[in-house]
């Protein structure tokens, strides 16, 4: 029981930095990021080469990670999503095009990287023994690390919003676009940081996730839905509810898993989302129609 | 006057379609080509539910799901049961539909970026469900040796032959799919041209303004939705007896947001869009064949371009004003 709690704690604090990135793109650009699976998948390869394959220390691969996924954010939105924004009749053309960046990462991945699943050496080696605490509890070190990791990242990430200058421009952009404006807030530049941020914790989440489930070029689109998933249940747009939507999942998957197959957790995970979804269209923390 | 030009424009276009082109191409031998076509017209039948949805206002990337249920539908009737391949047809449709009803009382009621991706995770739904009822789907081996459709006749009367006594079988698809094709557009266009039509395009506007005048919205929503996913349960249906086989993976999340692509590169604006979208970008998906392993990067790559450059979609060339 203990064992299965805090497997889904710690899977859930890995997806909730997921859902971070993506809600915060959808809130201040309203653009559902399909990619966000691939740009996970990218920062994994990244590790994967700089900390299994070159044997450099995790935290220059996790930065390595961060920051090449930034830049891609970064151009993603100066050179493509800008622009069509600015063109377009409709909003709703980013979705097409956030689904053609995640068909070009899928395959520049699969061309880059190869379709083999690759893993690298834990973090830290061992296994902790809950017994001597009186706890039924039998999990690698390695797997608490990286969930503490995370959970630091959440925090830190949340402090960023609440209290430094972009943070503050970019929750008021998400509040009210042209008030924001007004009140001398510069849209496109707040956009810009906003995807690079987004699309940073995207390749964060993959860098800190390879070391324990490893990676393959397949999975992203897989990635993107378990997203959606959790901002859904959450509440897109909104900090609380992508953090919220990633625990809620980690755990419901993480107690599935264990009492049911593999296939019917997921069929029953998301026909309780249309669900939850009819009974509360907005998410548990979202604003009506967000 | 224009509306003469109209009706003469598309009766060229169905001269073309059912007579000029697969005479050329059977002619010509080119059976790869005749495959393609019937393929676009396939997608194209399927997408035009995609496109009715967005006429209300909704992003369905969910047309997969409805795809998915027509084709076990009729997998399941044919192989399972000795009614005719024309009946399962219609009550796969009908089938998809009704399904549709059922999910849609719930589902339409949310707006924007929540409606699409509620409907992304039901193809994924719909693909486990067929995974999970073995009894009935075969689970993932799926359905295979579908038998080819057989004979219509009325009162003795043959109206369409048995595609196994056909010495092309491509050819019997062909019409299958082009015929089927043209009948859904047809519909497609004079929904949009009703009353009804002028409705729906109300829900696009405002939904709250339109209810407010009076329109009942959930029950046009509803039903339009459901001649959507009657359109993508038909198109299933049609696709598993040309490939005779049926796979939960045969329709998955990448094929409904193809579908979404097809209907978005197209444009919105125009009831005619799916059918050129399907056609370039599954002919340019062909032709990128040669390039091996860079095809979808390719292929990726003139998708962001062509939103790049003609954000309104290709037809938006054409109507400019």
């Amino acid at each position: 029981m203990e064992q299965i709690l805090l497997n889904g704690l710690i899977t859930g604090a890995q997806y909730a930095l997921i859902a971070l990135g993506l809600t915060l793109i959808f809130s201040l650009m309203n653009i559902l990021n399909f990619a966000h699976g691939q740009m996970y998948v990218l920062g994994a390869f990244i590790t994967y080469y700089i900390y299994g394959k070159l044997g450099m220390p995790f935290i220059v691969a996790v930065i390595a990670s961060g920051l090449t996924l930034a830049l891609i954010g970064a151009i993603f939105e100066k050179y493509l999503f800008n622009t069509v924004l600015k063109r377009s009749v409709r909003e709703e053309s980013t979705m097409l095009l956030a689904a053609g960046t995640a068909f070009f990462l899928d395959s520049l991945i699969l061309i880059i990287f190869g379709e083999k699943q690759r893993s690298v050496p834990a973090l830290v080696e061992g296994v902790f023994f809950g017994e001597d605490y009186g706890l039924d509890i039998i999990i690698p070190i390695n797997r608490i690390v990286i969930g503490i990791i995370a959970i630091v990242m959440i925090v830190a990430f949340i402090l960023f919003m609440q209290y430094s200058k972009p943070g503050r421009a970019m929750r008021a952009l998400a509040q009210d676009k042209t008030a924001a404006q007004l009140m001398g807030v510069n849209l496109d530049r707040y956009s810009l940081i906003g995807f690079a941020l987004g699309a940073m914790l995207a390749g964060v989440a993959g860098s800190l996730l390879v070391t324990i489930t490893g990676v393959n070029s397949g999975i992203g689109g897989g990635i993107s839905i378990q997203a959606f998933t959790m901002i859904m249940i959450g509440g897109a747009g909104v900090i609380s509810g992508a953090i919220l939507g990633g625990f809620i999942l980690g755990l419901v998957e993480a107690f599935g898993l264990y009492y049911l197959p593999g296939d019917i957790t997921y069929l029953t995970i998301f026909v309780g989302l249309m669900i939850f979804l009819t009974l509360r269209p907005q998410g548990l923390m979202g604003k009506p129609w967000g | 006057m224009k509306n003469k030009q109209f009706i003469l424009k598309v009766l060229i276009a169905v001269f073309f379609l059912l007579i000029i082109i697969p005479f050329v191409l059977v002619y010509s031998q080119r059976n790869d080509y005749l495959y393609g076509i019937t393929s676009v017209a396939i997608l194209a039948l399927i997408s035009s539910g995609v496109w009715l949805s967005f006429y209300m206002g909704r992003i369905n990337i969910g047309q997969g799901a409805y795809a998915l249920f027509g084709a076990y539908t009729t997998a399941v009737l044919v192989t399972q049961t000795s009614i005719s391949f024309w009946l399962a047809l219609i009550l796969s449709g009908i089938v998809a539909a009704l399904f549709s009803i059922l999910i849609g009382f719930p589902i339409l009621r949310l707006k924007g970026v929540y409606f699409s991706m509620i409907t992304l995770t039901l193809t994924e739904v719909v693909k486990l469900l067929a995974i999970a009822l073995v009894p009935i789907t075969n689970g993932p081996r799926g359905i295979t040796n579908i038998p080819l459709p057989g004979e219509l006749s009325i009162f003795g009367l043959t109206i369409i032959p048995d595609f196994a006594t056909l010495e092309n079988p491509k050819i019997g698809f062909y019409y299958l799919a082009v015929i089927a094709m043209i009948i859904t557009f047809a519909i497609l266009y004079r929904l949009v041209h009703s009353r009804m039509g002028i409705l729906l395009k109300s829900l696009q506007q405002n939904e709250e303004l339109a209810s407010s005048f009076g329109v009942n919205i959930s029950y046009l929503r509803v039903i339009s939705y459901a001649i959507s996913s009657f359109f993508g349960g038909i198109g299933g249906a049609i696709f598993i007896n040309l490939t005779q086989s049926v796979y939960p993976t045969t329709f998955q999340v990448a094929d409904s947001i193809n579908y979404m692509l097809y209907t978005f590169l197209g444009g919105l604006s125009y009831v005619f869009g799916p059918i050129l979208g399907a056609f370039v970008l599954y002919f340019s998906w062909d032709i990128l064949f040669v390039f091996k392993e860079y095809q979808l990067l390719i292929y990726s790559s003139i998708i962001i371009l062509l939103m790049l450059f003609l954000p309104n979609g290709i037809l938006s060339l054409r109507f400019k004003k």
